[in-house]
């Protein structure tokens, strides 16, 4: 297995009372995969993240990714966050280079592949902006052709659409799903909507709050194109509402 | 905010000035070698451009500040940056600072005249010290501010010092550092005075107790309206400056 998740726990000290982040998880991820974190605010979808993506390692268990224990952020890897994060002193085409200027590439070479994926997606008019004069959604874009651009093993992405209006979002989530198909790489995505996970991942890890850890790990077994209102779509969508236990049920007894 | 300093402004609120100035000159009926006349002012003016040669004392003044106050503001920057990455340390050099930043630049001179003789260097090292800790002070605590998203995207693409501080964090703590910067720079031209009041054979400093030696009340006012005219221009172009670099970036 490509990243390796063992019994992992997180617990912090706050006011003087220990709280559990996340409590005894068990994960297996393989190469490729897209994968998502699924559950409402404070299951530790995003410690979870966190702790994979080496930002603040988890304090029990271990995390392993390529057989090596993970301490530390790696530049194999790249973090998209959800206030995207870019640096509004440099325009659209040096924030994507920023992460290229670590690695010992020529001035030229650094440009023509910042472009590339500027290209990619779909901002060539906009290189020389800077990111507080695009919108939203842009700005994503800028910070996925930014991470794209180092050509990493895994993206972690936490909530990285939270922020958009619904119908940017969707946009962005094709965009990401044709990205993770044609680019190969392992995506691990925090999410608390259902239909996104539904619509982007190979496996969704639901997660539930108090202390936080994984309730269940649901495949989505459709191949190829995704229509949000197909059966099988709607399917899988209906397995996350039971496991949230969101379902109306018409046989519930009354009490009075 | 619309420009606050607009041509018509200006010359209105000027002529509203020297026509109350005129006013009071008129009324009190003052002694001229007391309170000169706006026309005594003007004519005092005149005569340092033509007959004495007030630019080589702007010029001296201006070399002086330039010195002083850039070499501060480099250093506390430098240094601001520095102690902002590193809390620990700050813990214990702050008391020290906020023990030294209440004491006058003046308070020194004696200890600098002492030390460094007459001259230039009292002004200089005067102008040094009122610019060094607003500045300081206003680093560390812009770095201290800066957004966590910039360390955590930094990390995240293993970008390390020392281009970290050079490509991260002095663009991202720049618009509060580049505010104080702008208002240390009044401070410092009001210590230039003062600085050149004592030891300084040149300058505008200089040129106060001149006047005052010799009694001349209009030269005196007309050097006080030079002082006022290069201070409001230093701020009016470092101003822009400020507001050139952070266009740059995008701002309004």
């Amino acid at each position: 297995m490509y990243i390796e998740i063992q019994n992992a726990g997180k617990k912090f000290i706050q006011n003087g009372t220990e709280f559990t982040a996340l409590e005894n998880v068990t994960l297996s991820i393989e190469k490729g995969e897209f994968i998502c974190l699924l559950g409402p605010s404070g299951c530790g979808k995003s410690t979870l993240l966190n702790a994979i993506a080496g930002f603040e390692p988890v304090t029990e268990g271990s995390i392993k990714i390529d057989g090596k224990e993970v301490k530390e952020p790696s530049i194999k890897n790249v973090t998209i966050f959800q206030n995207y994060g870019l640096l509004p002193w440099r325009n659209v085409l040096k924030n994507v280079e920023l992460g290229l200027e670590s690695k010992k590439i020529s001035k030229d070479e650094r440009k023509k592949i910042a472009e590339k994926y500027i290209d990619l997606v779909g901002l060539s008019n906009f290189r020389n902006s800077h990111p507080l004069q695009l919108s939203g959604g842009m700005q994503q874009r800028v910070a996925i052709a930014r991470a794209l651009a180092v050509d990493p093993d895994i993206i972690f992405m936490d909530e990285p659409f939270g922020a958009l209006d619904a119908i940017t979002r969707i946009k962005l989530q094709d965009d990401i799903r044709k990205i993770s198909r044609d680019e190969k790489k392992t995506i691990i995505f925090v999410t608390h909507d259902i239909e996104e996970a539904v619509y982007l991942a190979d496996r969704i890890v639901v997660m539930t709050p108090n202390p936080g850890k994984i309730k269940s790990i649901v495949s989505v077994p459709i191949h190829g194109y995704r229509d949000r209102t197909s059966g099988d779509f709607l399917h899988v969508r209906n397995q996350i509402f039971e496991i949230f236990n969101m379902k109306y049920e018409p046989d519930i007894e009354y009490i009075i | 905010m619309k420009k606050l300093l607009s041509v018509k402004n200006i010359l209105i609120s000027f002529a509203v000035l020297i026509l109350i100035w005129q006013l009071i000159y008129t009324i009190g009926g003052f002694n001229k070698a007391l309170f000169p006349s706006p026309y005594d002012a003007v004519s005092a003016l005149k005569e340092l451009f033509t007959e004495d040669s007030v630019l080589t004392d702007v010029g001296a003044s201006m070399a002086r500040f330039a010195v002083g106050y850039i070499s501060s503001v480099i250093c506390a920057v430098f240094l601001g940056l520095i102690l902002g990455r590193l809390k620990n340390i700050f813990q214990y050099i702050n008391p020290v600072i906020q023990l030294l930043r209440p004491i006058s630049p003046m308070a020194w001179l004696p200890f600098i005249v002492l030390w460094f003789g007459i001259g230039d260097i009292p002004a200089v090292v005067i102008i040094f010290i009122a610019a060094f800790f607003p500045v300081l002070l206003s680093t560390v605590s812009a770095v201290g501010k800066i957004d966590p998203i910039y360390t955590k995207v930094s990390k995240s693409f293993g970008i390390k010092q020392p281009q970290l501080m050079w490509k991260i964090i002095l663009p991202a703590a720049f618009p509060q550092i580049a505010n104080s910067i702008h208002l240390a720079l009044g401070t410092a031209w009001v210590f230039l005075v003062a600085g050149e009041m004592v030891g300084a054979q040149s300058g505008l400093g200089y040129l106060i107790i001149d006047s005052r030696n010799n009694l001349r009340a209009d030269t005196l006012m007309a050097v006080i309206i030079i002082i006022g005219l290069i201070g409001l221009l230093l701020d009016t172009a470092l101003g822009l400056l400020e507001k050139q670099i952070l266009k740059t970036w995008g701002e309004n």
